[in-house]
């Protein structure tokens, strides 16, 4: 099932807002977990941590700017703009909402860059574009990614987040999983290394496709993951879900994660697992 | 007792009428076939009218009807000497979904397939078609089991979605989910997947990847159901009606697209009114389709599978 986390996108917006309307929202955050007022410029040089640990989600840019080496990156089609198949005019609506809260044309951004001058395809999914959700053109922009990956044979990073299928596209958002993942299987057998990272949110048919996949998936703390928002668990089986479930730490338990990464170690860990990866000896 | 739909009373009150007449003839030794005559060419012509012009919400009706045949009786109507494999090796076995192997036309195949009850009790124990990550998890062994004896594959869909519960997360539903289309992506052997009723989300593709796509006349696929639409986008799941048309869900729509490779025909009303014709149908197309699949070289057969699928939300 997809997208309880469509729902949440406004929540998610009133948390990084501070109470107080009088204190502008490009200067100061407020934490969304200990409620903390926190100066935007002191918060991003902390890689937007919270001192109680809390990791604020991203933009693409700002994911891309805090661990790609300086001016390495080179986005690829960037300019591929959304398709509204069935000629919604709520979705078009939406979409021109989500071009102009994100910047983005797109919920998927992916190019060309290094992690410690070790040459990558990395792909980065915004949610302030539609939940990061997937339809016909951020599916597409993905397999072109992990395409890309393996006839330059390259390592693949998908810092993945999503609420999951873009229900709009209907079924052919859906078959972007299977799109997808058939790529995954021809980098895998071209030996090429895929690491997942996920982030806060990572649910739906994002986290049953490619998200799922990695030779080494990483996650952020307190992200969260799952097939079927909590919502909606909530309502089939009537009952509250237990604090914690379906964060990173509960699927690392449950033996679906290898490593939690706080942000500021991130790009290391990612640089050493890389360095491990290349051919030949240290 | 037949659940009859509210678009179908015309002819079911045409029907009864016939019926009415027959007895009436029959008991009183009254000659009333001219009678009959006109009222059986009525019915034909309402029953025409009616089905040749449903919407997509009477298709979602007739693909949900609880009459419809499921996979079991697909299973044994089509395939001879079917014996049941159970269980994941992992965790347990899902009674949403059923596999197995059996005899096709003259050839052993493995078959996968969602499964809904046929009444409440059913119902409630297959978890109404849902599956848990055991489910994906024994598709994926039995297909392994397929290619390990290079027996081709048949995927029946039919589900609402994978199960929403907390012990389906904690083992992984989305990992099952994944896994179970990477290993469909690369299996090598032919895998036909058709859609014998309702296939929503993941939970239906899950089992979906496959060299060819077949729906029957009024079965329906979709990323998500039309109540799940109506109720997540606009708040209000009495909307579904107007959700299923916005989507494009139906066979004829899924054809359209490129998704769909065939459409396979019903019996008139639909597969519930006459099963075994339905069946017959049914394994006519899978016959036809495995015919031309068994033909291709293996790597004509995995490029075509990749292109399949590669092709759609293609933009140049």
């Amino acid at each position: 099932m997809v997208l309880d986390a469509f729902r949440k996108q406004k929540n998610a917006a009133a948390q990084s807002e501070p109470e107080n309307r009088d204190i502008p929202d490009d200067i100061w955050s407020k934490c969304g977990r200990c409620g903390e007022i926190l100066l935007n410029k002191d918060l991003i040089k902390n890689y937007k941590v919270c001192q109680c640990g809390f990791h604020f989600r991203l933009t693409a840019p700002e994911r891309i700017q805090m661990t790609l080496d300086s001016g390495s990156f080179r986005e690829i089609d960037a300019g591929l703009l959304p398709v509204n198949p069935f000629a919604l005019s709520d979705y078009a609506g939406k979409l021109v909402e989500a071009r102009n809260k994100s910047g983005l044309n797109e919920a998927v951004v992916y190019g060309e860059g290094a992690i410690d001058k070790i040459p990558v395809v990395v792909v980065v999914m915004d949610t302030n574009f539609m939940m990061a959700s997937m339809g016909t053109v951020a599916g597409e922009k993905i397999t072109r990614a992990i395409e890309l990956a393996a006839a330059d044979r390259k390592p693949l990073i998908i810092f993945a987040a999503s609420g999951g299928a873009r229900m709009q596209e209907g079924i052919l958002s859906l078959m972007q999983l299977a799109k997808t993942v058939e790529a995954l299987a021809r980098l895998s057998e071209a030996g090429q290394l895929y690491i997942t990272v996920i982030t806060d949110p990572t649910t739906g048919g994002v986290s049953a496709s490619f998200a799922a996949l990695g030779d080494i998936i990483l996650a952020e703390p307190d992200a969260m993951i799952g097939f079927t928002g909590p919502r909606v668990i909530e309502q089939t089986i009537r009952q509250k879900l237990p604090e914690g479930f379906q964060r990173a730490e509960f699927f690392q338990q449950h033996g679906f994660i290898d490593k939690i990464v706080p942000r500021p170690q991130m790009k290391e860990t990612l640089a050493k697992l890389l360095t491990l990866h290349l051919q030949g000896e240290k | 007792m037949a659940v009859i739909l509210e678009f179908e009373k015309p002819i079911q009150e045409l029907e009864n009428k016939i019926n009415e007449l027959r007895k009436f003839s029959r008991e009183k030794g009254i000659d009333l076939s001219t009678e009959i005559a006109i009222l059986e060419k009525r019915a034909g012509e309402v029953r025409k009218s009616i089905y040749g012009n449903l919407n997509s919400w009477q298709h979602v009706l007739i693909a949900r009807h609880p009459e419809r045949p499921n996979t079991y009786d697909y299973i044994n109507f089509i395939f001879d000497d079917f014996i049941e494999l159970h269980g994941d090796r992992y965790f347990g076995d899902d009674p949403a979904v059923a596999g197995g192997i059996g005899w096709f036309n003259g050839r052993a195949v493995t078959v996968v397939g969602q499964l809904k009850g046929k009444d409440t009790n059913e119902n409630l124990a297959r978890n109404f078609g849902m599956a848990h990550p055991e489910g994906y998890r024994k598709a994926v062994r039995l297909m392994k089991q397929a290619e390990k004896f290079k027996r081709p594959v048949i995927c029946f869909i039919d589900t609402p979605g994978a199960y929403p519960g907390i012990g389906a997360e904690e083992r992984g539903q989305f990992e099952a989910i994944a896994r179970s289309m990477l290993v469909m992506s690369t299996l090598q052997v032919p895998i036909v997947t058709v859609v014998i009723g309702e296939g929503f989300s993941g939970g239906a593709l899950g089992i979906g990847v496959g060299d060819r796509i077949l729906m029957q006349e009024h079965a329906i696929y979709s990323v998500i159901t039309p109540e799940g639409y109506a109720s997540i986008l606009w708040k209000d799941s009495a909307r579904a009606r107007e959700a299923a048309e916005a989507i494009r869900i139906i066979a004829r729509d899924i054809l359209e697209l490129g998704v769909a490779d065939k459409i396979i025909p019903e019996p008139p009303g639909g597969a519930h009114k006459e099963p075994e014709a339905a069946a017959a149908m049914l394994g006519e197309a899978l016959a036809e389709t495995m015919d031309e699949l068994m033909k291709l070289k293996l790597e004509d057969l995995m490029q075509q599978r990749y292109e399949k699928f590669r092709s759609i939300g293609n933009l140049k």
